[in-house]
């Protein structure tokens, strides 16, 4: 039986395509046969990230509608083994997505895959509605922003009250935070919320620091998620949150700075000497 | 923290003149337990109503004295009921 995850936000722009691309990349080269779905309907884009942009013929809608079978809709990933991609509609409108319709496609899908990640689209509207509904586990996806930290706390808020497992009295969704877009640089100037900040103030375990970084855009300009750039510093941390995810104690890298202060410089030799 | 830590600090404070990121966590403490408040159960104004109309039966109260508030921490949430009674002096002349 799968495990369903929501890559969720409430805020647009925040990292959650990058994410969710990366994560259920994630799980399928630890050996986990997962499934991503673009619940972003009218603004398809997991596609472009994943690289199988050319590849769409049938959609998540016209699963729901039963246009198409799922075997004939899912997008086999041509990189990763175990991994597929359900796209979203970019000519419907949301309302085209129904619960029991999701829960059929669902229902279907859990009996084959391990992981069944949901890309959720921003807002608190029925895209992003249908996408929390049947979840186990959320993944929050955060920048250290203001705006960014107050639509997280809504998003905890609806998914603790809105959610199936609320709404039926399970056990609650299990709910991690991952900060994205992280600038230590900034954060020890005094411009930036810290990792502590935003963790004490949306109280959820931390899944993953993920650093402000160029191969994000670099992944998505050629359509490789970016954990597949081993060496980058933004790779390295979503395979760090992925670990986690599966359950491993990792240390958190990429939050202190790299780049030296003028006390840093002048004292960098002295200081590495004491160490 | 290390004294170069805690010079780079420093330097950054003076440069800036002040730190902006705390700033915004104290904004946000306070919106973030604003807003949870009020995403409270809907039965909460009904529940209000009751109480009031229980409690005007034994004293004679204000409407507005009564405030019935629900906060959410981690795992529990505590109903918190405030009920400001007149003074006893007004309440004998009331029963008179
Ligand atoms: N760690 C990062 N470093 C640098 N750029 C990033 C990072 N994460 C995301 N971005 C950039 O931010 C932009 C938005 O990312 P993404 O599309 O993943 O967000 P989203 O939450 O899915 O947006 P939407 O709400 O529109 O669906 C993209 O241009 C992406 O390249
Ligand atoms: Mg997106």
């Amino acid at each position: 039986m799968a495990k369903i995850i929501v890559v969720t936000s409430g805020k647009g722009g925040v990292g959650k395509t990058t994410s969710s691309a990366a994560i259920s990349t994630g799980l399928a080269l630890r050996g986990f046969k997962t499934v991503v779905i673009d619940f972003d309907v009218g603004l398809r884009n997991l596609d472009l990230v994943m690289g199988c942009e050319r590849r769409v013929v049938y959609d998540l809608i016209n699963v729901v509608n039963g246009e198409s079978s799922l075997r004939q809709s899912l997008i086999k990933d041509k990189r990763t083994e175990n991994l597929y991609i359900l796209p979203a509609s970019q000519t419907r409108d949301k309302d085209a997505l129904t619960k029991e319709g999701v829960e059929r496609v669902i229902n279907e899908l859990r009996n084959d895959f391990d992981y069944i990640v949901c890309d959720s689209p921003a807002g608190i509207e029925k895209g992003a509605m249908m996408a929390l509904y049947f979840s186990d586990i959320a993944i929050v996806v955060t920048n250290p922003e203001i705006s960014s930290v107050r639509d997280s706390d809504r998003i905890l808020g609806i998914l603790s009250s809105k959610s199936r497992r609320a709404e039926q009295g399970m056990d609650g969704v299990v709910e991690h935070l991952l900060l994205t877009r992280y600038s230590p640089e900034r954060v020890v100037r005094g411009d930036m919320l810290s990792v502590e900040d935003v963790k004490e103030v949306l109280a959820i375990p931390l899944l993953g620091v993920i650093p402000e970084s160029p191969a994000v855009l670099r992944a998505s300009n050629s359509g490789e998620p970016v954990i597949l750039d081993a060496p980058s510093d933004a790779g390295q941390a979503y395979a760090d949150a992925v670990s986690r995810l599966l359950g491993e104690t990792v240390p958190f890298r990429f939050i202190k700075p790299q780049k030296k202060g003028i006390f840093r410089r002048l004292f960098g030799k002295a200081e590495e000497t004491t160490v | 923290m290390t004294l170069v830590d805690f010079l780079e600090k420093l330097l950054a404070r003076s440069r800036k003149g002040h730190n902006t990121a705390k700033l915004a966590k104290e904004r946000l403490q306070i919106i973030v337990s604003h807003e949870r408040k009020q995403s409270s159960p809907d039965f909460l104004p009904l529940l209000q109503q009751e109480l009031i109309n229980v409690i005007a039966k034994y004293v004679k109260i204000d409407k507005d004295q009564v405030k019935v508030e629900l906060e959410r921490s981690g795992d529990c949430s505590i109903l918190e009921l405030n009920v400001t009674l007149p003074s006893s002096k007004m309440e004998m002349e009331n029963t008179a």
